[in-house]
């Protein structure tokens, strides 16, 4: 089956082409027993016992296509990863795009060969889809909208509410790789040691879990960074978290790329990483175990869980210089700064 | 992992902390200094600075952040511009929040209002060759530091003959305010923490007035916590020995003279005018207006209808500006006036003394005023 060098309003309308669509480029792709039936809705096979886990992502990244990802893979990490940061082993998504209308048939393949490949890597399965398509002019290109299902074994128990003083705080891998690529990008600042960090984190967490780590509570640092998702993380807590600036590894790329413009690494996105909130005396065991993954090299503890303090914001940094720098949530957008 | 920066070096620093605050026990009374660069703020907020001295120093804000000063009419004034129809805005983000008499840029733009983010003022000569038909107005503020590169995009436009890229003059220059400020008995600034960024630009020689005409001592300086440190070291020891001198101690970029190339563009395209500098009023060859000869840029000129200006009640961004109260005696800071809503333009960039402040100061049990 041929795939069309542009998208038309009509491959979103139901018809003929929705289907030739759907034959050309989705099936070959994602290709399991409960999506071919294409039926309105997939009937699932009997699931692992535990509590059933659910969540669901919109992605409207811009520029859709960058180094080290896509729109493509980045919704299905991105949902795979909503489910490993309960406890979960994500198990099935649903994976529907927004289409604009001249859209390239061919970044269509590759957004949805990059989604192909990362459910492979993930090992989840794609049942269910769907493709929506608007005129020129009223989308960005491409938009996905995702869901996953994913199951909390036995024994697991995640939750903010379990973060306790003298829990340590662990970050997987460097900070804010995604968001300075994007920004990077944005400006035309692309250069080498620059890309996306997006990445599932199902085969990393699953060895804490079989090394028997007791996490406490886990965020992906998306939106807002490290800062942000630690300021949520606290509130919910009501304890404060002193994070070392010295800790925190920063590839030098995007050290770089936030001196340039004026952005603050701990408010960037990662797409691959955890903070992870587990007893102290587990943090060694747990880096000993992240090292040894690939994807867990460069992990590092990188704070500590206090009891709340009056004069003291709920996330604070201590400094390079020795000083304490309250953390705030992103606040807006995060704006350029203009000298 | 991280890159280290030998000019935030934890070492350094704290041994900075602690000679200031033994050289700062022989002060008689306090000194407090005033930094009139945004980035100097910001760079003090954030590398939390403020912690780490003793009592004896107190380190204020003044009005070095480009859209803490803007007044509200100017903004009247570009929303006034878009609502002609022909015309498409272009700024930089930290504008988008400053209020106006009535609304933000940030407001009209999801209203459908055309408003685009650029980080260059180049990037505005390229949209107005990709959309002809309509006029693209620059919104210029900025100090010595970024009026040079609209000057280059003006002199691009000439040279090339696009026609449809304007400015909307709003830049402004550092030494006439701090002239006031220093004449000012009212404001009691004991010395300057002088701009380094603007001192590239204009040489540290622009700052020598404040020694000789005010007595003042002033210490050009970078943006890393050392240089900041190092600056009030100099200070104190030039206030143990009642000195007032200018000291460039950013030599590693600022010449006393300046760039000659930045200053020649900026002559051949802007002329000294008087400005209003929100809270701190009009002052004489403050600000940066076009030639005359480049009237066709001056989107100033193009009919429009304005609305009175309206100044947010209660908002002390004036004496903030100044340095006469910190942020927290303002009666809005922090309700209702946050960054996500700020009522005043010093609440709005990150470079601004109440934002600044806000994020960074607030949880602390800080003794303000004096």
């Amino acid at each position: 089956m041929k795939i069309p060098e542009r998208i038309l309003l009509a491959h979103g309308a139901g018809g003929r082409l929705s289907h030739e669509l759907i034959e050309g480029v989705f099936l070959p792709a994602f290709s399991n027993p409960e999506l071919e039936s294409l039926d309105d809705a997939a009937i699932l096979p009997e699931l692992p016992p535990g509590r059933l886990a659910m969540t669901t992502d919109g992605h409207v990244v811009d520029p859709p296509t960058y180094p080290g990802g896509d729109l493509g893979s980045l919704s299905v990490n991105g949902t795979v990863n909503d489910l490993v940061m309960v406890g979960a082993d994500p198990l099935y998504l649903s994976w529907a795009l927004i289409l604009e209308e001249g859209l390239e048939g061919e970044k269509l393949r590759q957004h949805v060969e990059s989604a192909r490949r990362a459910a492979e890597e993930a090992g989840v399965t794609i049942v269910a889809g769907d493709t929506k398509t608007v005129p020129r002019g009223r989308g960005d290109g491409i938009y996905a909208v995702s869901a996953g299902i994913g199951v909390v074994p036995e024994g697991r128990r995640v939750s903010d509410r379990r973060i306790e003083a003298g829990d340590a705080i662990l970050l997987t891998g460097t900070a804010a790789d995604h968001g300075a690529t994007i920004m990077a990008l944005r400006h035309g600042l692309e250069g080498p040691g620059l890309h996306s960090d997006c990445a599932p984190l199902n085969h990393l967490i699953g060895e804490l879990w079989k090394g028997g780590i007791d996490i406490h509570a886990m965020h992906d640092p998306t939106r807002g960074g490290i800062a942000t998702t630690c300021n949520e993380a606290a509130s919910r807590s009501s304890l404060r978290f002193l994070l070392s600036a010295q800790a925190i590894p920063i590839a030098p790329g995007v050290y770089a790329v936030c001196e340039i413009l004026g952005l603050d690494e701990l408010y960037l996105a990662s797409e691959g990483r955890a903070l992870i909130f587990l007893p102290g005396n587990q943090s060694e065991a747990a880096l000993e175990i992240l090292h040894a993954h690939p994807q867990g090299r460069d992990a590092a503890s990188i704070g500590v869980v206090l009891p709340a303090e009056a004069g003291h914001a709920p996330v604070e940094l201590e400094t390079l210089s020795g000083s304490l720098r309250p953390l705030d949530m992103l606040s807006g957008m995060d704006l350029p700064r203009i000298c | 992992m991280r890159t280290r920066d030998p000019f935030s070096d934890s070492e350094a620093v704290r041994g900075l902390a602690r000679e200031i605050a033994r050289e700062a026990e022989e002060l008689e009374a306090r000194l407090t200094i005033m930094e009139v660069c945004g980035s100097h703020t910001h760079a003090i907020a954030r590398a939390g600075l403020r912690s780490l001295l003793p009592e004896k120093i107190r380190l204020i804000s003044g009005p070095g952040c480009p859209v803490c000063v803007t007044p509200v009419d100017w903004l009247d004034h570009a929303i006034a511009l878009v609502e002609r129809g022909d015309v498409i805005l272009s700024s930089f983000g930290d504008l988008m929040r400053v209020p106006s008499s009535r609304r933000t840029l940030e407001e009209i733009r999801s209203e459908g209002a055309p408003v685009e983010i650029l980080y260059s003022p180049r990037d505005a000569l390229k949209l107005a060759r990709s959309r002809p038909e309509k006029k693209i107005v620059f919104l210029a503020v900025g100090f010595e530091t970024t009026a040079p590169t609209i000057a280059a995009a003006l002199v691009e436009a000439e040279a090339e003959g696009l026609e449809n890229f304007l400015i909307l003059p709003g830049n402004k220059t550092m030494p006439e305010p701090m002239r006031l400020i220093a004449g000012d008995p009212e404001i009691a600034v004991d010395a300057f923490l002088l701009p380094g960024h603007v001192s590239v630009i204009t040489g540290s020689d622009a700052f020598e007035f404040l020694a000789r005409d005010y007595g003042l001592p002033g210490i050009v300086a970078g943006f890393a916590p050392t240089d900041v440190l190092r600056a009030v070291l100099e200070i104190i020891a030039q206030g143990k020995h009642g000195e007032a001198k200018i000291v460039n101690a950013y030599g590693r970029v600022v010449t006393r003279e300046g760039n000659q190339a930045a200053r020649k563009i900026l002559d051949e395209v802007f002329v000294a005018s008087p400005a209003r500098w929100r809270g701190l009023g009009e002052i004489p060859a403050s600000g940066l207006d076009l030639r005359p000869e480049l009237a066709h840029r001056n989107a100033a000129l193009l009919p429009v209808e304005l609305p009175e200006p309206i100044e947010p009640p209660g908002c002390r961004c004036g004496e903030v500006l100044k340095g006469m109260i910190d942020p927290p005696e303002c009666p809005l800071f922090g309700a209702p006036c946050i960054p996500e809503r700020p009522v005043g333009a010093c609440m709005v960039s990150s470079e601004g003394s109440c934002a600044a402040w806000y994020r960074h100061e607030r949880w602390r049990n800080m003794e303000s005023g004096r």
